[in-house]
């Protein structure tokens, strides 16, 4: 079954966890720069937002590369480098729309979040869940549950209000 | 490697600056962070150094395990010659400052001298420059932060900066980083002040390659779901530190009025559950964010809701802004105790200090030994939230005969202000009590009366024993790494055993501090939290050292001997009120009035107490007068010291 992964933002405490796990998973070295999520801040506000591959479906990263070295998994859906065919161009860096193929300045080399192969330890390690790996044909099940509690709960309150009236 | 990281010295006088590796020998001897700090600065003060001169070496550091792939490594240590004490400068804070220096390749900062103008210091992927700070002057601590990263053009950036008090070189100013991160006591951000530093700010992307990346991974996990696990986390990570407050207050353990009552009645609006909802209000349902890599998020996110200050963002409030605005000055509006939290996280100045010394004041004003003469009018009563804000102001600044007395700190004001000033302050040391009072839990009192830093929960504090724990489990905490079978009281009111108790926890809190994670990752307030045998696998795993249970027990033990040997050349004296391991008066005289049974009426035996300081003493390997004895010496391989290794 294909699972995606998912962000609900609010739910971020911005301790970026997961550029650490990330990173020491992939390279076995602690170093956000190479970490393949991100969690973009705005701290005089506390917002936090972790920034990850959305593994497009008409992917840019994809469509642009001249040598086809971008290919989706056939298990998983993640959109996977071949380094034996990648020539460093960065065309795909430039053309992400969500800045979410990187390039690594030690090894020349992009990457991308490749799923941790099926157990993202981004996931792992969220105890908030901010980022969740969920079924794909199941993502917004409960998004719709939340904002219909919401529904809920204000047509509650207004009919408590109306009654006051 | 996390070994790799660097040391460097900075010359603010001469610009000249020097980097060198840390040996592994020292790596053994102190591991990093406060221990090796510790012994840099007994390496480098001149002893009896001006603390404001430019003489005073401040240190910031990160410990061995900072940026690894072990649990909430979040940690920045500052240590300096204290402008407050005169004895031991020590702080730390949270935040994300520490991982950014060690990715950018550095755990060890040794600054010296003083620089002609304002400057900062900038330090990016091995590269350390100083620049010009001249713009920053004058800048609140975000203010600054965010010029920085404006300048510099980069918006990952980290800073440890001061505000307006430590340029004002008040001598409890602290250094900041984020919104609230605080290195607090002992006024570090004066000192950074004196040597016209305005900010030290940092940027790496160089590799920390992790030993053995699949085990430290794993094992991270699995310590993680742990601290996770345990109770005491949840609790904070849903309302924070104000959770302990509201347990204290309604128990009978907080300061209030200075220190007439132990309780603080009325108190409504700033208990823990109405702090969450204002937060929820203002932010949302999940308010809560935390240090680097830590999934204890004990951060609340609020903005003011209403007041002078209405709309203001900030974090917090902690315990300590509760205490500060709350209890001490007897103000009861939440409004206020945000309103206060926000503003001296803008000036950047320790918010349990400046409480303790408004609270202090205020006390002084009911008693008519100040007046409105000395207030500039200023109604200084408890209770009165406008001149509680109006004095935050007047310090932070400056501004006013009061506002600059009490701006140098409680025993210089106390001479200041003269007649018996001095005996309505709760000090230790130089430096004032956490909004706590110790009366009904000998153990607790003797914490703060030996602290290293002066009167402080955080250096040796038992906090566990509050829980009554059964003595199988205390036996299984307090003996281990090495045994003991003395006496041990599950009941906070004895005497017995807490001496072992403070030892041990002043040795745990020191490994911690070494190794640079948070304490709410070991047993401070969670009886069944890691300690000694759980850390020398994460230390394997992220950096190939090897380590026993023992081996970092005497580390510990090393790095308070140092920071003992520091203190004592500086001055201190076993009974000295003003500088040495003795409580005020009060403690002794004053029997608590309010608060559950088993605190009310109590007061700390004097006779009890000094043989309770004999004791713990002994098991530091002091002597009487608390000075480590040569065997001590001896043993922990410190009688060469300084041996100028670093």
């Amino acid at each position: 079954m294909e699972k995606v992964l998912t962000v609900d933002y609010q739910k971020c405490t911005g301790c970026r966890l997961c550029e650490l796990v990330c990173s020491v998973m992939h390279d076995g070295i602690s170093n956000p720069a190479r970490s393949r999520i991100k969690v973009v801040k705005w701290e005089e506000e506390g917002h936090y937002v972790p920034m990850i591959c959305q593994q497009c479906e008409d992917a840019p990263c994809k469509n642009v590369c001249p040598v086809g070295a971008i290919s989706r998994d056939v298990d998983y859906g993640f959109l996977t480098i071949d380094h034996t065919l990648c020539i460093g161009c960065r065309s795909c860096v430039s053309v992400c729309p969500f800045g979410a193929m990187n390039y690594n300045q030690v090894d020349k080399k992009v990457f991308k979040c490749d799923l941790c192969g099926g157990q993202p330890q981004c996931v792992r390690f969220c105890d908030m869940k901010a980022v969740d790996f969920v079924a794909a044909d199941n993502m917004t099940t409960i998004k719709k549950r939340n904002a219909a509690t919401r529904l809920f709960a204000s047509q509650k309150h207004a009919a408590v209000i109306q009654d006051q009236i | 490697m996390a070994l790799d990281r660097k040391i460097a010295y900075i010359d603010l006088s001469t610009g000249k600056i020097e980097t060198r590796p840390i040996p592994i020998e020292v790596r053994k001897k102190f591991l990093g962070g406060r221990g090796l700090d510790a012994y840099l600065l007994y390496n480098h003060a001149p002893q009896g150094c001006d603390p404001l001169g430019p003489d005073n070496p401040l240190m910031i550091s990160g410990g061995i395990l900072t940026a690894t792939c072990a649990s909430a490594t979040a940690r920045t240590h500052i240590m300096a010659k204290s402008p407050l004490t005169g004895l031991l400068g020590s702080a730390n804070m949270g935040g994300f400052f520490a991982p950014e220096m060690a990715w950018a390749g550095f755990h060890h900062l040794v600054i010296k001298g003083k620089a002609k103008s304002p400057v900062y210091i900038w330090i990016h992927n091995g590269r350390i420059e100083i620049r010009d700070a001249a713009y920053l002057w004058g800048k609140s601590t975000t203010e600054t932060q965010w010029a920085i990263r404006e300048e510099l053009g980069d918006e990952d950036i980290k800073s440890a900066v001061i505000g307006q008090a430590g340029e004002k070189l008040v001598r409890y100013a602290n250094v900041m980083t984020g919104i609230k991160n605080a290195a607090g006591r002992t006024g570090m951000g004066a000192v950074m002040g004196s040597k016209n530093l305005k900010a030290v700010a940092v940027r790496g992307t160089m590799d920390i390659r992790i030993a053995h990346p699949v085990d430290a991974l794993e094992h991270n996990k699995h310590f993680i779901d742990g601290i996770t696990g345990a109770k005491v986390n949840k609790t904070q990570g849903a309302l924070g530190t104000p959770f302990i407050w509201g347990a204290t207050n309604s128990w009978g353990g907080l300061r209030n009025r200075n220190f007439q009552y132990n309780q603080m009645e009325y108190a409504d609006d700033i208990e823990p559950e109405r702090l969450d909802e204002i937060a929820t209000e203002t932010i949302g349902p999940h308010h809560m964010t935390g240090c680097f890599g830590c999934q204890v998020h004990c951060r609340a996110q609020y903005k003011i809701p209403s007041g002078p200050y209405a709309g203001k963002y900030d974090e917090g409030p902690e315990y300590t802004s509760q205490g500060a605005f709350g209890a001490e000055p007897d103000c009861r509006k939440a409004e206020t105790v945000l309103a206060g939290n926000h503003l001296v996280n803008q000036y950047g100045v320790d918010n349990l200090e400046i409480g303790s010394m408004i609270a202090w004041a205020m006390e002084l004003f009911e008693l008519g030994i100040i007046t409105t003469k000395e207030t500039d009018g200023l109604d200084l009563r408890f209770g009165n939230d406008e001149a509680l804000l109006e004095m935050v102001h007047r310090i932070c600044l400056r501004k006013g005969w009061l506002g600059d007395v009490l701006a140098e700190g409680g025993i210089p004001a106390s001479e200041k202000i003269g007649k018996n000033s001095f005996d309505y302050l709760i000090q230790v040391k130089g430096m004032n009590n956490l909004h706590s009072d110790e009366r009904g839990t000998p153990g607790l009192a003797l914490n703060i009366a030996t602290a290293s830093r002066g009167s402080d929960h955080l250096r040796s504090r038992p906090a566990i024993d509050l829980y009554h724990l059964p003595e199988k489990v205390m036996r299984k905490i307090y003996s281990s790494p090495v045994p003991y079978d003395g006496p041990l009281s599950s009941e906070h009111t004895d005497y017995e055993g807490k001496p072992w108790q403070v030892f041990w926890h002043q040795n745990c809190y020191m490994a911690v501090d070494c190794l640079g994670i948070c304490k709410y990752h070991t047993v401070f307030l969670g009886a069944t939290l890691p300690n000694f045998e759980d850390w020398p696998k994460v230390i394997y795993y992220n950096t190939g050292l090897e380590f026993t249970p023992v081996e970092l027990w005497e580390i510990a033990e090393r790095c308070n001997n140092l920071e003992r040997l520091f203190n004592l050349r500086e001055g201190l004296t076993r009974n000295d009120l003003k500088k040495g391991d003795m409580l005020n008066h009060r403690y002794f005289d004053e029997p608590t009035r309010r608060g559950a049974p088993d605190v009310v009426g109590r007061t700390i035996d004097r006779q009890k107490f000094n043989k309770m300081v004999d004791e713990f003493y002994s098991h530091c390997g002091w002597d009487k007068k608390g000075v480590p004895t040569s065997e001590t010496m001896q043993r922990l391989g410190l009688n060469q010291e300084p041996s100028h290794l670093l």
